[in-house]
């Protein structure tokens, strides 16, 4: 690849010393007892609004999104925008919904949706397939983010052979690993306000400068395709490329905050009020996405794709090396260096977020429930730390060893597994109508028929559903997620009737102030 | 009487129809076919684009004005 680039590398350097710094120093950040799980694992329930603004924004806006969304743009137009609907149809149900699941959750001192499940529903095993979908759900998700620090280091030019050209991202994630370890969910909390700062400032910066060199942006959509601008019409008999679209915006938005790392964003906030003004606030992030979606659009005017200096990176890491050319060819080398650091800085708050989440699954449902039933406070969160470890270390070998495209249809997949708990969680905070044995049933057949369509599919996300003459092109998730609360519903009557109704140990009462 | 109405919001807190205005966002960009065309474009920006860029501020207009309309349930 070409010549290192000193300026970016050494901004980039520093900017990720004082995060390092950052992390560390979080453990004394409104302290607490960090040999609970609930202070390790959940920052004490403890964040305000802006935090948990902050946090949340980090979480969920990964920096594999903001390389992922607009490489979909700069290499198929029009559909990667379905993020916005999306993230547009999200913060309904995080207003209305989550409230209650915070605030059952605080009663309870429940810490992962599977806890929750549990206590509910009465139903170990149910809560097992919850925990084990979230856990299968989140390790690709982490490991993708380590993507989004290997196309910007290879950005910087730096390369090497054999381990060598590894060795950037062993030291990065030796360092989320270590301060994940030692601070918690303090840790991402506090260097998400850094990353947050610098990524809202790369974005607006360019939305605003790369236009202004370019001649406006009426010049950049005349250089865009007009097969990439809009959506495809659909034919006869099929809705074609709009129900894609709407199916992926509606599942997508349905999925996402089933997430562990959704879900232990949101536990960490300190009351419902701070949840329901995020719902507000949160689209700040989401205007962002939109706004960098159209960075691919740019990446395609200023031909990026064609010039020969970027002919390595876009051979090694694709599209998704769109934004990081874009950003090469545009700004100057010290804001490369902060744009690139927000990138990777970026890519750990959600991996540190992720992991803490996946450990909390291990540590409280499966060994708590299953290996061992009474730890003390103290044991339980130190096997939540390395746990965190461990996850991150499967992270890292999956992505230095497993190609990334294996990752990238892994987390696809995950959407499509994490969604089959909606009937449980979501659904389970308004109402213990269902029988937890039939949503045990519904969740294994939502899983797997959406293995299967997704494997039918030719390993992509969309099925094209054939009803009545007619073919509906669609997301699997909510294909199968229909599916699986069809299965609950049936069941539900059968299995109340062989079993009785077991013991719900949450009161209407809990769920609200 | 007073005090009966409060006890029983307390434990049950009821339905509220500002909570449909937060169906609006979502039915103005689920179906593409609305908006899935290039005019009018504003400062060179085609129509699909600006006008789901729009609704991500018009969505956080609507959910601050039932958080501040709600808000004294919660308290």
């Amino acid at each position: 690849m070409a010549e290192i680039n000193w300026i970016a590398l050494i901004i980039f350097v520093v900017l990720f010393a004082f995060i390092t710094y950052l992390g560390f120093a979080a453990a004394h950040w409104r302290k607490g007892d960090l040999d609970q799980l609930h202070e390790w694992g959940l920052g004490g329930r403890r964040f305000g609004t802006i935090v948990t603004w902050f946090l949340v924004g980090g979480d969920l806006y990964t920096a594999y999104t903001f390389i992922a969304v607009p490489a979909l743009a700069f290499g198929a137009g029009a559909i990667a925008f379905f993020a916005v609907p999306y993230t547009i149809i999200i913060y309904p149900i995080l207003f209305l919904a989550f409230p209650r699941l915070w605030y059952v959750c605080h009663k309870h001192n429940y810490i992962t949706p599977a806890d929750f499940v549990r206590g509910r529903f009465d139903n170990r095993w149910l809560a097992l397939a919850v925990t084990i979908t979230g856990i299968v759900a989140t390790m690709p998700y982490i490991a993708l983010q380590l993507v989004g620090i290997q196309v910007v280091i290879g950005a910087m030019g730096i390369s090497g052979t054999g381990y060598a050209a590894d060795l950037p991202l062993v030291i990065a994630f030796v360092i989320l690993a270590a301060f994940t370890y030692s601070s918690g969910l303090r840790a991402p909390a506090s260097i998400a306000i850094v990353k947050d700062i610098l990524i809202y400032a790369t974005a607006f910066a360019a939305v605003i400068v790369v236009p202004m060199e370019m001649g406006g942006f009426g010049k950049i959509f005349a250089a865009v395709p007009p097969a990439k601008l809009l959506l495809a019409v659909p034919g006869a008999n099929t809705t074609g490329s709009y129900s894609v679209y709407a199916t992926l915006a509606l599942g997508s938005a349905l999925a996402l905050f089933l997430y562990p790392h959704s879900i232990t964003g949101i536990l960490s906030a300190s009351s419902g009020h701070a949840i329901r003004r995020n719902a507000a606030m949160l689209p700040g992030y989401s205007f962002m996405l939109g706004l960098l979606a159209l960075v691919g659009f740019f990446a395609i005017a200023a031909g990026v794709g064609t010039a020969p200096e970027y002919a390595a990176g876009f051979k090694q890491f694709g599209n998704n090396f769109a934004v990081p050319a874009l950003f090469l060819h545009s700004f100057p080398s010290w804001f490369v260096g902060i744009a690139f650091a927000a990138i990777g800085i970026g890519a750990l708050v959600p991996a540190a977020i992720m992991s803490i989440a996946a450990a909390n699954l291990y540590t409280r449902n499966i060994h708590r429930e299953f290996i061992n039933r009474n730890p003390t406070d103290k044991e339980e969160a130190q096997m939540a730390k390395w746990v965190s470890l461990i996850v991150k270390l499967g992270a890292l070998i999956f992505i230095l060893f497993v190609p990334t495209q294996f990752a990238i249809y892994l987390q696809l997949l995950g959407g499509i597994l994490i969604i089959q708990t909606l009937p449980s969680v979501l659904i389970g905070v308004y109402t213990r109508w269902f029988n937890g044995w039939a949503l045990l049933f519904g969740w294994a057949g939502g899983t797997a028929v959406g293995i299967w369509m997704f494997l039918a599919a030719n390993w992509t996300p969309n099925y094209p559903l054939p009803f009545a003459g007619y073919t509906f092109p669609g997301y699997t998730a909510l294909y199968t997620v229909i599916l699986n609360l069809v299965i609950a519903i049936v069941l539900t009557p059968l299995f109340n009737a062989m079993s009785g109704k077991p013991v719900d140990a949450t009161a209407t009462t809990d769920y609200h102030a | 009487m007073s005090e009966r109405n409060t006890i029983q919001s307390e434990s049950r807190p009821k339905w509220n129809w500002w909570y449909l205005i937060l169906a609006i966002q979502g039915l103005a960009v689920i179906w593409p076919p609305l908006y899935n065309r290039a005019e009018p474009s504003w400062i060179g920006i085609p129509f699909f684009y600006w006008y789901q860029l729009l609704w991500v501020i018009l969505g956080a207009v609507l959910t601050a004005v039932v958080y501040f309309a709600t808000d004294h349930e919660h308290r």
